[in-house]
């Protein structure tokens, strides 16, 4: 079966049933699993626009719109480009661009 | 110490007694007052608890739910076409392995628009992977509640706790409440090894392929396995604190009977007075009620049965296009184990009242049959 790892930096080796918790609870965090390639469509911050309200920050369903010295900055290795942050920018800041390979 | 309830307080003081933590649910008759009680008990503090309103009973086991994952003793109620609301969100309480505790007051499901006493609600949701108890009085209902938390939170499975729609929930009948500290001895707080925690992050119910799931369709079975034990052992040392027991299953007069009546819920209270004027009357009918269902309890029906010559189901549910469905898996039970002939009869459906004379009736004709009949409609006006 597969090996897990925890962000602690423990490695679990799953055998067999016996290992597993009782429920599909995973045995550490998901951050290995970067979401940002399901992305067809992108947002990019124009932070001349950018009034740092961080409703794009408080609308993000994924923790994707971080913050960074006290700006919005969108983490690319989890954002699924819903483009949710978008459509609820007061100022128009975020663009909307089609993802390459 | 005694006191005089109607079986829907009976669930609300089980609940408090249980120190639950969360209470999440909607109203739906005939299980309203059991909530619209913890609501009071909760705002006169006298139980620190959260409750919350929610908009469907599919939210109602949703907040249940996310309380028992953040590691919080969660309880909430329901009938009929509630639980049906409910329905995917129980998969999701068992799979998870929440030990959430579920009242559920037989209702019959509509149309036609019925509020009375009727299995087939709860029934539905059998294959939900809950441990599924059916309470014959008050004081079941009250003790199901705190030893369903003490046994879930062992094997880590949510338990549904039915009960008949007004023979039992708007009945007034004698209760004894045991004292909240004995109860605090018998039923500690809960604390789950896997919680949601944000000091241990974890994700929970995530993605998992068929690398994994079948192992843990196995681990839930072996919960379900463990449980039959638990329950007994848990049912004595309940005992010791209260001077009852409860079992899976609970035979009367049994142990030399010709025919066995297997019975459930309020139905089995009667039978049980049906048996004592058979027995006068000189036949050897027993009566077996089935209290709990999931895990089923195989073995213990064998070994009550096995001297048995008939065997007469009566159901108050049915599975349309088949037949009732305590016979149905009554006789799955016996299937390579014994070649005793059962009989299947409906009665109550809709909650239509089942008299002693009625079940007297089903014994006399099973005596008299030498052909079992799957399905029998005892009473239906054709």
């Amino acid at each position: 079966m597969a090996i897990k790892f925890r962000t602690d930096g423990k490695e679990v080796k799953i055998t067999g049933e016996k290992d597993m918790p009782p429920m599909a609870a995973s045995l550490g965090l998901m951050t290995w699993n970067k979401t940002g390639s399901w992305r067809n469509l992108r947002p990019v911050i124009d932070y001349d626009k950018c009034i740092d309200c961080f409703i794009c920050w408080k609308f993000c369903p994924e923790p994707a719109i971080i913050i960074v010295d006290e700006r919005p900055v969108i983490d690319y290795d989890y954002c699924k480009g819903c483009m949710l942050c978008a459509e609820e920018c007061p100022k128009d800041a975020i663009i909307t661009e089609v993802e390459g390979k | 110490m005694k006191m005089t309830m109607m079986g829907n307080y009976a669930a609300s003081w089980g609940a408090q007694l249980s120190r639950v933590q969360v209470i999440a649910a909607y109203p739906i008759t005939p299980q309203t007052l059991i909530v619209e009680k913890l609501s009071e008990i909760v705002a006169d503090g006298e139980l620190d608890a959260e409750f919350i309103k929610v908009e469907s009973e599919h939210s109602a086991m949703s907040g249940c739910i996310g309380a028992s994952a953040a590691g919080a003793r969660a309880y909430t109620a329901t009938s009929a076409q509630g639980l049906a609301l409910m329905h995917e969100m129980l998969h999701w309480a068992a799979l998870a392995r929440l030990p959430i505790v579920l009242t559920n007051v037989n209702r019959a499901m509509a149309p036609g628009w019925s509020i009375w006493a009727d299995q087939n609600d709860s029934l539905s949701q059998r294959d939900t992977g809950l441990m599924h108890i059916f309470a014959s009085s008050s004081q079941d209902i009250l003790d199901s509640t705190v030893l369903a938390y003490k046994i879930g939170e062992q094997v880590l499975l949510p338990t549904l706790i039915s009960f008949d729609a007004f023979f039992l929930s708007h009945t007034m009948e004698v209760v004894d409440m045991p004292p909240i500290e004995d109860v605090d001895k018998f039923l500690p707080p809960y604390n789950p090894e896997y919680k949601l925690d944000v000091n241990d992050p974890r994700s929970f119910g995530a993605l998992t392929s068929e690398e994994h799931y079948y192992e843990f369709r196995y681990k839930m079975q072996e919960a379900m396995d463990q449980a039959i034990n638990i329950i007994k052992k848990e049912g004595k040392e309940f005992e010791k604190l209260t001077g009852r027991y409860y079992d899976l299953i609970h035979p009367y007069r049994c142990e030399d009977a010709d025919l066995i009546l297997v019975t459930s819920g309020t139905i089995a209270e009667t039978t049980n007075v049906a048996v004592d004027e058979l027995r006068e009357e000189g036949k050897k009918v027993g009566n077996l009620k089935i209290r709990i269902i999931r895990p089923y309890p195989k073995q213990d029906i064998l070994n009550v049965i096995k001297n048995c010559k008939k065997i007469a189901v009566i159901d108050r549910n049915i599975s349309c296009g088949y037949h009732g469905i305590f016979a149905q898996e009554l006789k799955s039970a016996l299937y390579n184990e014994t070649n005793i002939p059962v009989w299947g009869y409906l009665a109550g459906i809709g909650g239509r009242d089942v008299k002693i004379e009625n079940i007297k009736e089903i014994a006399d004709d099973t005596l008299k049959s030498d052909k079992p009949e799957d399905l029998i409609w005892k009473g239906v006006k054709l």
